[in-house]
């Protein structure tokens, strides 16, 4: 504080000297600028929430809403749908049995089937999903237990995983590291399914399922990558597959060899995971028949499972979907819904303010101008 | 450098503190021992004139600031948080992630402390090596060093001009009375010279003083404080003691003046000098907001902890339900899975860090920078501004802002304050005649009539160049240099007549009472005989006393001091009545309706530039019209300037003046002055007893040169000299001394009806041997060391005894322009104003009206009895009556203009502990309260009683050092930069120049900056809220394990960068209702009194809505997405997404008016958010493992559903807000929105509406209470018209809701 005066002591000094040499300085004066912005003044829009102004904006959104909603629940509600429960813990359901005998080490598949009936065709590209409630892929450690680096291809986290994955970092027999690593991976989805149509003729052929284009395309280019080298076996040699795995990483699709290793789709899209408890995963594509017009016909149809996934640890359910999908995705009618409502809402709650406009606003503006 | 050893080390440092913390010092020239090593320096204990005010040292920095930011709650809390992150079992996040927060806030405010620091060390470094000349006795003449070469004990000159760099005991002066003068403005701000004298008897006064011949001790007190003591004594070798006091000390920091040279030995150096400690910085002071928003900190933690609780029992249920172990438990390192309640445990502080912003980490910095945003604009109002002393409002505690729109009760002190503290020479009495002074007073009324005249007066000195005073406004520094400006403004003001304080035209001139003057004339012929001792007329005498009995000094124009009288045509002029009124009518016509133009907004770039225009014109005008006659006119005589400490004295000094009783020098010696006939006549001054509040008087005793008597010349309050008169003549008939007396005291009790202060003159002649006598003690009381003070105080008031009336004076003190009008706005606003003074009840009431601080229509209860039993019952009967007259159903409106008269006495009395609930209880239902007579210590008590009984805020408005108190104890001290020194305003919160100020600070500003903050503070309250709540409710999905869908950078820069600026510019820059308007209608104000916009209601409302939000913005995506096979983070994109849109548009909600700033700022966060996240979604890859946000938002933008999800949410969310907006502003429109809505009209219409709204009231009908009727049934009163008033309300059709406020007024209409 002392510092500053004597600043401006020295200034006045100087600046002493050269008026007295008969310069006609101008003093700086403390007289604020007069600005629009240092006034407060600058130029303002004030909007005033009044009924009279926002009556308008309540109508809009009605008009807008209601068509939406509606053509959103057209659209949900033309979207085919079938979910088939296979977990088998009710005692007479067909995978009873797997349910019962199964433990994570068993090596024989057990295999069950279950008939279902489409009572609709499925017309175009239909999906085939797993869906698993109750199992919580968000789990805060669970969710933790990966290690991005590894699956991205760098070798340096192949041979040393990161801490995230303990205790699934290295295999405690061998001391070897695993990959992948960590709890996501070792808890993959592994029962295999197939379907089949019964056709009416007493045939039963096979629904091709598609394997490929199930997972995110920036997943399976950018993201999940496998360490460089010729053959995958010999890339993934020092390494142990995950404990709960019957095949290493780099056999997981026997059919395939493009769909081995870290890209494999189905580890892709298992590694995806999901927001909430009950939650299903894209397991295969049903293509549109270039002849046919339809991809499932209506009619009777089988599932074969090889039931390898123990879901009683958490009272889990396993279910099968097949499912068209639209713009919007998936099957939910929340959202139409949703938008009638809250369009209707606003319509009705415009007509309310349409009323206490009448009341009150008028006698405001009145009072606006001076009599 | 010889070795020492660490014990001698030690010794000495031991030594050194003791010295340093004895309570004497003995100083001895350095010069024996110059060129000698430190350990042989005598004063080497004592610290250097080096200064240092930097907190920390490159080196320490780092320690030193994080300790000092550690000092707060919040950021121990945040640092304790990141610290439990480290915790493997609980974190939440990767650790690092964790310190992310609360290192970018504290690098933030380091390097704002280093900025600061650094800026600090640069002045300093100036300062240190400012050059100045020390006495060397190698080279046998003063040598040029810097400052912090300066040792005490040094000798040390100092050239005219020059700022002294230590604290120096003067020892010789080149002025041949051995005095110098400084000029402490820089100190105190006080600018007048102030004298200084030479030690005696320590040097002969021979022109070559010779340092080194210097062989005393000198022994003074420990440093203090204390600007106005300083003791000392110096002990030459023959054990002789000569006492110094303040008078010798030239104090750092000033400036010299009026003499060539002075030498000065080094007392005090650096840190200890005065100045420097008095030189601490800002206050801090904490507003009633933050300790509202400390509570509230509180209850979010509170609903912190609760959520945690849920969530880790939650957690633990949900453990217990599993009926096995499901393969997304994840084990520990060895495979083993802790128990539950361990978990659980573990869980509570993992949600504690996952929740932590609940508790609002930034708010406490955008509080900070929100509040310079508004100090900036408050110190950049141009209608703070005042021109005439070139100061802007300042604003020294940078923490109460809003504090200024919750006033409820208002303290103000009267001179000064309400007043402008010029002093007006209005009339006197001498020896019982009275001598009216009409033409005085006519010139007067002249001046008063048209207000806008005088500010013309003023304006048009701006152009008179002012350079060499260029101030430099930065920073801290601004209080100097704003002191150092006013005084130069105010000087530039005065220019007009002589260039000094308290000398405009105004108080300068007085037009002499005819009869006096020819009643002079005559005493003049009559004493022109000289025919023995009582010769002297007692008119001579009165004006000799005017002149002589005073402590005014008196420069020329030709001396050294910088402020040399320029040319200043207008003051020259032979008659200055007629230039004057000559010039005002000139310069009126021009600009008086220019002026009034002002206000209009629209208009002002127009008006600016045709006011220069103007004024130079006129400029122009004045000096070719003025210049021959004042040119022809130019006599010594003029060239005086009187320089006085208070403007009571100027006042008095130039009415002897006109009286031809010019008060020609002074020196310490003695006084000369020119009669009326020519003669010049030295005074010989033998002793001054300066004016103390104890006394309350002054006396001078001089020897007459013509009748060689003592005489002692004593002016005083009048209840302070009546009772020391006496009859010192035995011959003298007593009888007509005491007509005379009760002549005077008539007279001065119609002096103080009026509104003038009054003074007694007396006059005493004292006999030689009674002198002598007095003088020995007088000296003795000189040397006494221990209670000095007391010592020649007493002996001050044994010689002013048995004085002689000779008569008394009444000077006016101006109101300030705009007082009542500020005064009206104020009650108007519903703000409770006090004024506490010093003056006599009288007085006091009569400005009380003539402020319109009471009002004809008031019901005035006077207070005033003499022992406590009396106070008690008035007090109970006066509660009574108010009480009844305020329940009375009738009267309810009426109620609040009640005003109290009280005085100091009676003051002390109701005050006392047992009276003190009753009085409090009656000031409240007082609207004002006029307090008389009261001491500055009755000042801070009665504020203190009010603020600690009634809980209300209070503010304290004052500008002298009686006031510096009751400053200190209200909420908000404002100081007024006024005549009176700085004292006030260095120890107030804000200062302004000029009451009128208050209005607009208090009205405008601080309705802004309360409504703008309190605004700010609810709606971060609840966009943390909200946002937090986003994570709470979805960990009912994930099984209470604290899973975030939000990946944990994105979530840091929500808070960090795309929600932070919207806040901050929303707490500086909204602006609910115009300034125009909020001045216009100053109900508007009450807004923010008592509970104001934020309180527990409106706090839980907007938590509830957080509440309501977070719940839509979470519920309807998972219910759009339930089933789905959506990804955690494709999840939380759109919640992310939808909070960011909610938390903007309730902001753009509640935001009252759209500049192009806010449009930048809230486009510009959406942008941020969008291009920051594309950008991180797109780049990182594996960057931030676990979390893996790659490639999310791109693929999101790219589906339908995003878009319709976050609309329907965001508009779901903000639709119970928005309507409750609606609905209220149209079925029950709050006063804040009616003047919104005067806002929108255009500008005349608006002016017309406030004006027909104002007129209303103005025509109400005048009522008058009195205390005697209380009001009874059968008593007429407005109630009466109630039902009528209501439909009238109603056709009329003017909005009913102001007509609310103000019901009163609107009721008195039909009366």
């Amino acid at each position: 504080m002392m510092a500053s005066s004597y600043n401006a002591k020295e200034e006045d000094g100087r600046n002493s000297n050269s008026s007295t040499h008969g310069g006609a300085a101008v003093a700086k004066s403390k007289k604020p600028d007069n600005t629009a912005f240092k006034q407060q003044r600058l130029p303002a829009w004030q909007p005033i929430l009044t009924a009279g102004n926002v009556l308008p904006a309540f109508f809009v959104i009605g008009l807008i809403f209601i068509p939406i909603g509606i053509g959103l629940y057209v659209t949900s509600n033309n979207i085919r749908e079938i979910e088939i429960d296979y977990t088998g813990s009710e005692s007479g359901s067909p995978c009873n049995d797997c349910s019962t005998n199964f433990t994570w080490n068993t090596t024989t598949p057990c295999i069950c089937t279950v008939n279902f009936t489409l009572n609709q065709p499925f017309e175009g590209n239909v999906y085939m999903y797993y869906g698993l409630s109750n199992f919580y892929q968000n789990h805060r450690r669970y969710v933790k237990s990966r290690d991005d680096s590894q699956l991205n291809g760098n070798i340096k986290s192949l041979k040393e995983p990161s801490k995230e994955c303990e205790p699934y970092r290295t295999d405690p027999v061998t001391k070897k590291p695993i990959a992948p690593c960590g709890a996501i991976a070792n808890s993959l989805f592994n029962d295999t399914l197939e379907l089949f149509h019964n056709e009416p003729n007493g045939r039963t052929t096979a629904v091709p399922l598609a394997k490929r284009g199930i997972a995110w395309y920036t997943d399976r280019t950018v993201k999940f990558r496998n360490p460089v080298g010729d053959n995958l076996s010999e890339v993934f040699k020092d390494t142990e597959k995950p404990m709960n795995w019957m095949k290493p990483v780099y056999e997981l699709d026997p059919s395939d060899p493009e769909n081995n290793g870290f890209i494999n789709e189905d580890f892709i899209v298992w590694m995806r995971t999901a927001a909430l408890p009950t939650f299903r995963k894209l397991y295969r594509i049903i293509h549109k028949n270039s002849s046919s017009t339809l991809t499932l016909p209506s009619g009777s149809y089988t599932l074969k499972v090889a039931y390898n996934y123990p879901v009683s640890s958490f009272d889990g359910r396993k279910r099968m979907i097949l499912s068209t999908i639209s713009w919007m995705g998936g099957k939910n009618p929340f959202l139409g819904i949703a938008y009638i409502t809250v369009g209707s809402i606003c319509f009705f709650l415009g007509v309310v303010l349409l009323i206490i406009h009448h009341k009150y606003d008028s006698r405001n503006n009145s009072a606006d101008i001076p009599n | 450098m010889t070795w020492r050893s660490p014990l001698a080390l030690m010794r000495d440092a031991l030594q050194g503190q003791r010295a340093r913390e004895r309570e004497l010092r003995n100083l001895v020239s350095n010069l024996p021992y110059e060129g000698l090593e430190k350990a042989k320096q005598p004063n080497r204990f004592f610290p250097s004139n080096a200064i240092k005010t930097t907190k920390y040292s490159l080196l320490f920095f780092l320690p030193m600031n994080l300790y000092e930011q550690f000092h707060r709650m919040a950021n121990l809390y945040f640092v304790g948080l990141a610290i439990l992150n480290f915790i493997p079992v609980v974190n939440a996040f990767q650790p690092e992630v964790g310190l992310i927060p609360i290192c970018v806030i504290m690098c933030l405010t380091a390097l704002k402390d280093a900025w600061e620091d650094f800026r600090r060390y640069q002045s300093d470094r100036k300062i240190n090596s400012l050059p100045c000349l020390i006495y060397s006795r190698r080279e046998k003449r003063y040598v040029e060093r810097r400052w912090k070469d300066v040792q005490v004990g040094d000798f040390v000159k100092v050239l005219c001009n020059e700022i002294i760099p230590a604290d120096l005991l003067l020892l010789y002066s080149s002025d041949p009375n051995g005095v110098c003068h400084i000029e402490t403005a820089n100190l105190d701000g006080e600018t007048n010279l102030k004298q200084r004298t030479v030690v005696s008897g320590i040097c002969p006064l021979n022109p070559g003083f010779e340092p080194e011949s210097f062989n005393a001790v000198v022994v003074c007190e420990k440093p203090n404080i204390n600007l106005n003591h300083f003791k000392c004594f110096v002990e030459k070798p023959d054990k002789d003691k000569v006492g110094a006091s303040i008078e010798s000390l030239l104090l750092r920091g000033c400036t010299m003046r009026n003499t060539n040279h002075a030498v000065g030995f080094v007392v005090y150096a650096g840190h200890e000098t005065k100045s420097m400690l008095n030189n601490n910085g800002s206050r801090y002071k904490r507003s009633k907001l933050e300790r509202k928003l400390n509570i509230d900190v509180f209850f979010c933690l509170i609903l912190l902890l609760t959520m945690c609780l849920i969530g880790a029992f939650g957690h633990y249920l949900w453990l217990k339900s599993l009926p096995d172990v499901p393969p997304f438990l994840v084990p520990d390192s060895n495979g083993h899975l802790d128990d539950p309640s361990l978990t659980s445990f573990y869980m509570f502080f993992t949600m504690i860090i996952l929740l932590q912003i609940l508790i609002p980490i930034s708010l406490y910095v955008s509080i900070e920078l929100v509040k310079v945003g508004q100090i900036f604009f408050i110190t950049n109002d141009m209608d703070l501004y005042d021109e005439e002393t070139d100061s802007r409002v300042q604003c020294r505690a940078l923490n109460i802002t809003e504090d200024l729109g919750q006033i409820e009760y208002v303290f103000s002190d009267k001179t000064g304050t309400l007043t402008e503290n010029k002093m007006v020479f209005r009339r006197c009495s001498i020896m019982g005649t009275e001598y009216s002074h009409r033409e005085n007073a006519i010139r007067l009324a002249v001046l008063d009539e048209p207000e806008s005249e005088e500010e013309v007066i003023f304006n048009q000195h701006q152009q008179l160049p002012r350079t060499r005073w260029s101030l430099e406004a930065e920073g801290i520094s601004s209080i100097d240099t704003h002191r150092h400006g006013s005084r130069h403004r105010s000087k530039v003001a005065a220019n007009a007549q002589s260039d000094v304080a308290f000398s405009s035209p105004l108080e300068t001139e007085v037009i002499p009472d005819q009869k006096l003057l020819e009643q002079i004339s005559r005493a003049e012929s009559g004493s022109g005989r000289r025919d023995g001792s009582r010769g002297m007329d007692p008119h001579l005498d009165f004006f000799l006393a005017l002149a002589i009995c005073n402590t005014v000094v008196v420069s020329l124009a030709t001396d050294h001091r910088q402020r040399v009288c320029t040319s200043a045509p207008s003051s020259q002029t032979n008659n200055p009545l007629e230039a004057f009124s000559n010039l005002v009518k000139k310069a009126g016509t021009l600009f008086q309706r220019k002026s009034n133009r002002n206000r209009t907004l629209s208009e002002i770039p127009v008006t600016d530039s045709s006011k220069t225009d103007s004024r130079a014109d006129s400029n122009g005008l004045q000096t070719h019209s003025l210049h021959p006659q004042s040119a022809a006119l130019t006599a010594a005589l003029e060239d005086l300037c009187y320089e006085a400490e208070s403007p009571d004295e100027a006042a008095l000094v130039y009415a002897a003046k006109a009286y031809g009783f010019i008060l020609m020098a002074r020196t310490p010696g003695s006084v000369t002055v020119r009669l009326p006939s020519g003669e010049e006549l030295v005074f010989e001054v033998l002793e001054t007893l300066t004016f103390d509040s104890n006394r309350k008087r002054m006396s001078v005793l001089v020897r007459n040169p013509i009748t060689k008597e003592y005489v002692l010349y004593t002016k005083g309050a009048d209840y302070a000299i009546m009772e020391l008169l006496g009859t010192p003549y035995a011959e003298n008939i007593s009888s007509i001394q005491k007509s005379i007396a009760a002549d005077t005291q008539h007279h001065l009790d119609c002096y103080a009806k009026e509104g003038l202060r009054t003074l007694c003159i007396t006059k005493k002649v004292v006999s030689e041997n009674e002198y002598q006598r007095w003088l020995g003690e007088r000296k003795r009381a000189r040397a006494a060391i221990e209670s000095r003070e007391e010592l020649i105080m007493q002996t001050s008031v044994q010689l002013e005894t048995n004085l002689t009336l000779l008569g008394a004076t009444g000077i006016e003190d101006r109101l300030q322009e705009n007082v009542p009008d500020s005064i009206m706005a104020l009650r108007e606003a519903g703000i409770h104003v006090w004024v506490l003074t010093g003056d006599k009840p009288e007085t006091a009431v009569n400005i009380g009206y003539a402020c319109r601080l009471l009002e004809e229509e008031d019901l005035v209860i006077n207070m005033s009895c003499t022992n406590k039993l009396a106070c008690t019952s008035i007090l109970d009967c006066t509660l009574e009556e108010v009480r009844r007259y305020g329940e009375d159903p009738r009267n309810v409106d009426t109620a609040p203009n009640t005003s109290l008269v009280i005085d100091g006495n009676t003051l002390a009395m109701a005050m006392s502990p047992d009276l003190q609930g009753r009085f409090v209880d009656l000031a409240k239902r007082c609207r004002s309260v006029l307090c008389c007579r009261v001491t500055p210590l009755q000042k801070s008590g009665v504020v203190k009683l009010v603020r600690e009984k009634l809980k209300v805020m209070t503010l304290a408005v004052g500008d002298g050092a009686n006031d510096v108190n009751m400053i200190q104890a209200a909420d908000v001290g404002i100081g007024i930069s006024g005549q009176e020194g700085m004292q006030a305003v260095m120890a107030s919160d804000f200062a302004i120049s000029r009451f009128k100020h208050l209005k607009k600070l208090l009205l405008v500003h601080g309705h802004w900056c309360y409504t703008r903050l309190a605004n700010m503070i609810i709606y971060f309250f609840y966009k943390n809220v909200a946002y937090v709540n986003l994570l709470f409710w979805y960990q009912f999905f994930c099984g209470f394990s604290a899973t975030a869908m939000i990946d944990y950078w994105l979530m840091i820069f929500f808070n960090l960068f795309f929600t932070s600026t919207p806040p901050i510019m929303f707490g500086i820059f909204d602006k609910d209702v115009s300034a125009e308007v909020l001045q216009g209608v100053p109900e508007l104000y009450r807004t923010g009194q008592g509970k104001g916009d934020y309180n527990y209601l409106t706090f839980w409302i907007s938590i509830l809505d957080a509440f309501y939000q977070s719940l839509v913005c979470f519920f309807i995506p998972y219910w759009a997405y339930q089933g789905s096979d959506v990804d955690i983070f494709t999840f939380g994109t759109p919640l992310n997404t939808t909070a960011l849109f909610t938390i903007l548009l309730h902001l753009a909600i509640e935001i009252k008016s759209w500049t192009v700033v806010h449009w930048i700022i809230m486009v510009g966060s959406v942008l941020l958010y969008f291009v920051v996240t594309l950008a991180y979604s797109a780049l990182c890859v594996t960057c931030n493992p676990p979390s893996n946000p790659y490639w999310i938002l791109q693929s999101q933008m790219a589906d339908p559903m995003f878009y319709l999800i976050c609309t329907l949410t965001t508009v779901v969310a903000l639709l119970p807000r928005y309507t409750f907006h609606v609905l209220k502003n149209s079925v029950a429109p709050s006063p804040l929105l009616q003047g919104r809505q005067l806002d929108r009209m255009d500008g005349s219409t608006r002016d017309q509406w406030i004006k027909e709204w104002r007129g209303f009231r103005g025509g109400m009908s005048v009522k008058r209470y009195e205390l005697s009727d209380p009001p009874s049934p059968t008593l007429e009163t407005p109630a009466d018209y109630f039902p009528e008033s209501l439909t009238d309300a109603d056709l009329t059709g003017d909005d009913l809701s102001l007509n609310v406020i103000t019901r009163n007024h609107q009721r008195d209409v039909p009366t």
